[in-house]
């Protein structure tokens, strides 16, 4: 099966129901999208096709054949928006032990794509789908504001 | 009682070449050292030294720091990063009193080796718990950090021909009057070559260029950013397999037999074996493994297995209160104060077992190979781990190397005092034939049914008020599982009483006439374990919310109430204070809203908070804003404490609002986030955190933000509502 990750079409052999999430880590070997629950609700696999963030724990590739897989690794290199955030993240030191943030800039992302300007409520319901164990609610918040001020 | 290292203690100090050729600094203690490092064992926290502790006779090389000519300091960290900062506390330390560049230092995990990086509040034992790691580093960090610099310039003095005291360090460059400069990376090979100074002068707090500043970015903070930080999960090594176990559904089960075939058939699937606490399944990735897992047919054999119910376990729990327990505390005599107090309250708390569920869920990966075993491994307690994986499998100890990457999150899980998990992944490359490197991973359903959990509690108080409103008797009865019994640690068990059940029991209070009790319960299996802030975890709630309520039969302001039992604790005084002052204790609130306060001393460390709630008109209510006061000592990494005073309310919260494993028929009844919800961004109070400044030695804050924030909680739930909460969590409503 064929599938686009940022932006380099390659050939996988996997089975069809296998989630994206485990042909993303364990064969296009991009370890930045994180295992968290395996049933879409901790968000720490979050990555975006076609542009909108998809857990993709629950995904299975033979849905997203076709379509363009974006991970942390490509957002890193190749989206402004990601790059703001990741500066705003880094800024308010925002991890603690980390596993989750590449979940939650993926969905932060995604968010500044839809609304440029959040406000609080609309970054609360937004990431609540995103878990972080470590608390770092308030300076994601922060971080989000900050990386939307700077993009405008 | 404060942890004091004595900075004047001496040390031998001796270099090497590293591989890379740069230098390579190795500290080594002396006996005095070792004795002192041992006197202050049992001091802090779940005390995971004690008698262990008293006999801290290794005299071993210390390597923490490696300049390399690429300019570059490494600093060496023997405590696991797994969220708390340790990587950027430590580095700290040591980047300070070097005059480094904040921009030229890393930090890389050591390696498993107590006779060179024992946690020396437990000493010997190598591992990281008991908000310990700041604490325990300070002085031996930048010792190791001051003896670095003085050999750079010992170095540039010689290549220049200049007296050394006419030698300036700025920002990792050497500079000399006349103009001649040299960075670290140049000087390195040269200084690993210089005598090593005996006893390199500490700075004092007015030269801290890093220590106590806010502004430093957290070394793994762009990794952590960029997708980029590795943890267990990421390690992919040639010839790799990937493996799920198949756990038994009651705890104490074991297998009588299984099935295979119809997981062998799954692709990708390699093998299946059998060891102690389950059936393995190995293959060429997760999706493989997890399939065939699906399809194994397992016989579990449950004539051992813990069968029982919460709910019946702690109707037990309440039985047994009735009784006397064992004696774990006494001050005056507390029954006959309490026959002779104007007033006598009573009220009894119930605690829930909590799963730790950090982000990232349990997994090792160990390489078994002719020489030994190479684990990597979020690695938390070597000096448990190690010896229990060599044990195992025939090895000495020194031959299982471990390599100690970021955790994603722990929470204590990882400081497994059995070395569950590890030794399962030890279990599983034992048990497979072929030689291929093994990761072992869990999926968050097998995390969070595997016990280990904060045990359930059960609490009854009663105290009594003279006719004044004056607190002259509190009598505390426990109820609940040891964490220590049964464990490598259990030395620390005293006449039957586990310290960290009744850790923080009626403290910090002077109360003339106090009794607290024990019942540890034996005959419940489920296991059981340290999770964030251990015992204060219950006792700091059952201690603060009584408080409260005694203060109000009082007719006495809550913070009033506590200020006078305070009189000779400054220290708590202080933090109760300034959160009461910055949260505008006093002032008014508008109806549906309360406002709560809680104090707790834990790991050494004093933190105040005070909660402010609405309660809306269905009882469903928000935690809106947590003020928080802590004195950690010198605050190191002001921003890291921030932090985790932040981290520690969230967590707190997650637990009061919505934690609770349960278990029916000895099965556990959550299995993922949907059953065991916690703490999500729109739950998110706003917190501000305000540090005591002090220069007292630094103690930690990976833990004690956590203890005051329920009752705190309660307590402003109480003030909106007027209905007290004796059981957690508290749920949607109120």
């Amino acid at each position: 099966m064929k599938l686009n990750i940022n932006g380099a079409e390659q050939e996988f052999d996997v089975s069809p129901d296998m989630p994206l999430l485990w042909a993303i880590r364990d064969h296009a070997n991009l370890t930045g999208t994180k295992f968290g629950c395996g049933m879409a609700q901790c968000g720490a696999c979050t990555v975006h096709v076609d542009g909108q963030a998809v857990r993709s724990c629950i995904t299975p590739v033979s849905s997203v054949a076709g379509k363009r897989i974006t991970t942390i690794e490509g957002a890193t290199q190749s989206s402004k928006v990601t790059q703001a955030l990741q500066e705003a993240w880094e800024y308010f030191n925002v991890p603690q032990c980390g596993y989750c943030q590449s979940g939650q800039l993926m969905s932060a992302t995604a968010l500044l794509g839809a609304n440029p300007h959040p406000a609080d409520a609309d970054i609360d319901a937004f990431m609540a789908g995103n878990i972080c164990r470590c608390a770092t609610y308030q300076r994601i918040r922060a971080a989000i504001k900050r990386a939307a001020g700077q993009l405008a | 009682m404060t942890a004091k290292i004595n900075a004047g203690r001496r040390h031998f100090l001796k270099t090497s070449v590293g591989a890379l050729g740069g230098l390579m600094l190795g500290v080594y203690f002396t006996d005095a050292a070792a004795d002192e490092a041992a006197s202050m064992a049992g001091m802090a926290g779940p005390g995971l030294a004690g008698e262990a502790g008293q006999k801290a006779a290794l005299i071993e090389p210390h390597a923490f720091v490696r300049i390399t000519p690429d300019n570059i300091v490494t600093v060496i960290i023997k405590h696991l990063e797994m969220g708390q900062g340790s990587h950027t506390g430590l580095a700290t330390l040591v980047a300070d009193e070097l005059d480094a560049d904040w921009g030229q230092i890393r930090t890389e995990g050591a390696p498993a080796d107590p006779s060179k990086y024992a946690n020396l509040t437990f000493s010997p034992m190598m591992g990281t718990g008991g908000s310990t790691s700041m604490a325990n580093s300070f002085q031996q960090m930048r010792k190791a950090g001051a003896a670095t610099r003085l050999m750079l310039i010992a170095a540039a003095a010689e290549r220049w021909g200049v007296h050394p005291a006419e030698i300036t360090v700025k920002a990792g460059v050497l500079s000399h009057p006349s103009g001649k400069q040299a960075s670290f990376g140049e000087l390195a090979e040269a200084a690993a070559r210089q005598p090593v100074p005996e006893d390199a002068t500490l700075k004092t707090p007015d030269q801290f260029i890093y220590i106590g500043k806010s502004n430093l970015r957290r070394v793994d903070a762009n990794a952590k950013s960029t997708g980029m930080a590795h943890y267990t999960q990421d390690v992919k090594l040639p010839g790799m397999l990937t493996a799920l176990v198949a756990h038994p559904p009651l705890f104490g089960a074991t297998v009588k037999a299984f099935d295979a075939a119809a997981a062998k058939g799954v692709k990708g699937v390699v093998d299946v074996v059998q060891i102690p606490t389950g059936v393995a399944v190995l293959a060429q990735d997760f999706w493989s493994a997890k399939q065939g897992r699906d399809l194994l047919q397992v016989e579990w054999d449950d004539s051992k297995a813990y069968q029982g119910s919460s709910d019946l376990q702690m109707a037990q729990y309440r039985e047994l209160a009735k009784q006397p327990g064992l004696e774990a505390r006494k001050e005056g005599d507390a029954d006959t104060a309490l026959q002779q107090a104007a007033t006598v309250l009573t009220a009894a708390y119930e605690f829930p077992y909590l799963a730790h569920a950090a982000m990232e869920p349990l997994n090792c990966v160990v390489h078994l190979h002719d020489d030994g075993c190479e684990i990597w491994n979020g690695e938390q307690f070597q000096s448990i781990d190690q010896p229990a994986v060599a044990e195992l499998l025939g090895l000495k100890p020194e031959q299982v190397k471990i390599n100690a990457l970021f955790a994603g999150g722990s929470f204590g899980r990882r400081a497994n005092p059995k070395a569950d998990y590890v030794l399962e992944a030890a279990n599983i490359a034992k048990a497979y034939p072929q030689r291929q490197p093994i990761k072992l991973v869990w999926t968050r359903e097998d995390d969070m049914r595997a016990g280990y959990y904060r045990p359930a509690y059960y609490h009854e108080i009663q105290a009594g008020l003279d006719a004044s409103g004056k607190l002259t008797a509190w009598k505390q009865r426990l109820v609940g599982q040891s964490i220590l019994k049964g464990t490598m640690m259990e030395m620390m068990v005293k006449d039957g009483i586990d310290p960290t059940s009744t850790e923080g029991s009626g403290e910090p209070y002077s109360i003339p006439n106090l009794r607290v009790e024990l019942h540890t319960v034996g005959d419940v299996g489920v296991p059981v374990q340290w999770w964030r802030s251990v015992g204060h975890t219950h006792t700091g709630f059952a201690t603060e919310c009584f408080m409260d309520e005694l203060a109000h039969a009082a007719g006495k302001d809550p913070l009033e109430f506590r200020r006078a039992l305070l009189q000779d604790k400054p220290r708590h005084l202080q933090v109760l204070n300034l959160a009461a002052e910055k949260a505008g204790w006093g002032e008014k609130l508008p109806e549906g809203r309360g406002r709560g306060i809680a104090l707790v001393e834990s790991f050494n460390s004093y933190v105040a908070e005070v909660a402010e709630v609405t309660v809306h008109a269905d009882r469903s209510f928000s935690v809106d804003r947590v003020v928080v006061a802590v004195d950690c000592g010198v605050p190191v990494n002001p921003d890291v404490i921030y932090a985790q005073m932040g981290g520690g309310v969230g967590f707190g919260l997650s637990a009061a609002l919505g934690e609770k494993v349960t278990l029916k028929n000895g099965k556990v009844e959550q299995a993922n986030f949907d059953t065991y919800p916690v703490l999500r961004m729109p739950q998110m109070p706003s917190v501000e955190v305000h540090i005591v400044p002090s220069n007292e030695d630094p103690t930690g804050v990976g833990e004690p933000g956590v203890p005051p924030l329920a009752p705190a909680v309660a307590n402003a739930l109480f003030a909106a509502t007027g209905k007290r909460i004796y059981q957690l969590p508290i749920g949607r409503t109120v």
